[in-house]
């Protein structure tokens, strides 16, 4: 198994971290992974976004063309990727950020009305771990436990008060999240 | 972090982590994108307060390169790291560290250029690295990594060989394979050397006579012609050892392989796509990466070049590398190149494009 993954929004949606807590729950698990942003003179309302490859097997290149699945946060992101993603691949966007929806017919899409959802639960910053959560409901790729796993591992243990909250959040995009 | 944990970081961290564990004594740099992790995470870890490793900002990268003369002169066990333009600035150093045969390692994360050039990846300065930037009669060691272990792993080695042979090293990487997160296992730890082992072990470094020993002068400075003419002997008696013992490549499929890429460092991990997807297509294609690039493995190519119907260069600048394949191989198979510049990382795609099209293969 190869998924090779595009998350792609606005700087300071957590884009990046996203795509980091994906990668090390898939290290958690033993597979291989690689996460490369494309950095730049990014600032917060820029756009980012990063790469993520997890494999069973030693990934070659990093850097890829066409994706198994897009994780798209923003309009400017969904006109730049949707034509690089696989016939049957996925596409996953959040409804807030997209004036224009998605027009393929070939690939399997979903909204997930994250920003909503953060807003509604009075956490803001925990938008991007429900975009996560209905990743992982859709795409399976790693296990929620591990997910966690590598929240504690990875966070000062100073942050671990705010680990329920992003279990919360995960839990609540694996819910939210509806095919089109 | 205990040892043989296998952690997830950037090539740049892997870096930092590498130096501290393998008795690096001195890191002296400036910041520049996309390399400034390795300052960042050696500031972080605080390495003075462990293994007494000096960790300094300097205000230049001209002086970061001179205080690895001095340091380096001292029988330390010095680095630095830049990306292009702030290696561009250290050339002058590094060739009188070439001239007065001072070790130590000189990392250069590149981005694209000419001049300050833009911040994203690039293979621009491998002319730089393996020609010798700056003047006279000289070659670095220069190490090609392609994944975050052997940014990891190069550090140590490139110490090993600049103290073997008293000559800088350089580990040429870039924007993709700094920035990028992999799984990584560190080295082990290794001591820094005691001043009694530097003295025992560098007996021409400059550590203080005491009234003990005759005067150790570093300079590469010698106006009799005579005597400079024995010294360039020397150094190119020196090179020509190294390019006989210290020549270092992986293969991957290259027994069967009809055609061969050539790449190095980024470009050779977009390769190891290319081919699977080619191979899977039924094409025979196998890939020849150069990790050391100076030494060069001219005799490898040459030999594989008998085997092959094509050969394709593939590096991420206008074509460097390609001239050196093409010293290789002597007109006896034909030689092309792909690349980009300006920061723009070419995906496997184009690489399987530019291979079936300028060899005609159809299947």
């Amino acid at each position: 198994m190869t998924e090779e993954i595009i998350i792609s929004g606005f700087g300071g949606q957590g884009v990046l971290s996203m795509g980091k807590i994906l990668a090390y729950s898939a290290l958690v698990e033993g597979k291989e992974v690689s996460w490369m942003p494309a950095y730049g003179p990014e600032q917060r309302g820029g756009t980012a976004n990063v790469t993520v490859i997890i494999s069973d097997e030693r990934i070659s290149s990093p850097i890829v063309s066409q994706f198994d699945t897009a994780v798209i946060l923003n309009q400017p992101s969904l006109e730049r990727f949707e034509p690089q993603i696989k016939p049957g691949g996925t596409l996953i966007y959040d409804g807030y950020g997209i004036s224009e929806p998605p027009k393929r017919t070939d690939i399997n899409i979903y909204e997930i009305d994250a920003m909503d959802a953060a807003a509604e639960m009075g956490n803001p910053k925990g938008f991007n771990m429900i975009v996560l959560g209905g990743l992982l409901k859709i795409r399976g790729l790693v296990n929620i436990d591990d997910v966690l796993a590598a929240l504690r591992k990875t966070l000062p243990e100073r942050h671990h008060h705010l680990i329920p909250a992003n279990e919360e959040a995960l839990r609540r995009g694996m819910e939210i999240i509806t095919r089109k | 972090m205990a040892n043989n944990d296998i952690l997830l970081m950037k090539g740049n961290e892997a870096i930092a982590h590498a130096a501290i564990r393998c008795g690096c004594d001195g890191y002296f740099g400036y910041p520049i994108t996309p390399q400034s992790e390795i300052l960042e995470t050696l500031a972080a870890q605080k390495p003075w307060e462990t293994t007494g490793m000096v960790v300094l900002q300097a205000e230049s990268e001209v002086a970061s390169i001179n205080m690895l003369y001095g340091g380096g002169g001292a029988g330390k066990r010095v680095m630095t790291s830049s990306s292009s333009p702030g290696v561009a600035l250290m050339q002058e150093g590094i060739a009188y560290m070439a001239g007065a045969e001072i070790p130590g390692l000189i990392v250069n994360v590149q981005r694209g250029g000419p001049g300050l050039g833009t911040i994203q990846p690039s293979q621009g300065d491998y002319f730089q690295a393996t020609r010798g930037g700056g003047n006279g009669d000289y070659y670095i060691i220069v190490l090609a990594p392609s994944t975050v272990q052997e940014m990891a792993d190069f550090v140590d080695l490139s110490f090993e060989l600049a103290f073997k042979y008293r000559i800088p090293a350089m580990i040429l990487s870039d924007g993709v394979i700094g920035q990028v997160m992999e799984k990584v296992t560190l080295p082990p730890f290794k001591p820094r050397r005691t001043d009694e082992e530097v003295i025992a072990q560098c007996p021409w470094a400059s550590t203080g006579r005491k009234g003990m020993r005759p005067i150790n002068v570093i300079t590469s400075l010698e106006l009799r012609p005579e005597a400079m003419e024995q010294h360039n002997l020397h150094l190119q008696a020196k090179y020509a050892e190294i390019r006989k013992n210290e020549v270092r490549y992986e293969e991957l499929q290259t027994e069967d392989a009809d055609y061969l890429i050539v790449a190095f460092g980024s470009a050779a991990r977009i390769a190891q796509k290319a081919i699977s997807d080619l191979r899977a297509e039924g094409i025979r294609v196998g890939l020849l990466r150069p990790i050391t690039l100076w030494p060069f493995p001219y005799d490898r190519i040459r030999e594989l070049s008998q085997k092959v119907r094509g050969i394709l260069t593939f590096e991420i600048n206008a074509g460097q590398m390609v001239e050196d394949v093409r010293l290789a191989v002597e007109g006896r198979t034909p030689v092309t190149h792909y690349g980009k510049m300006g920061g723009i990382v070419p995906t496997p795609d184009e690489v399987i494009a530019t291979l079936k099209n300028h060899f005609s293969i159809t299947l």
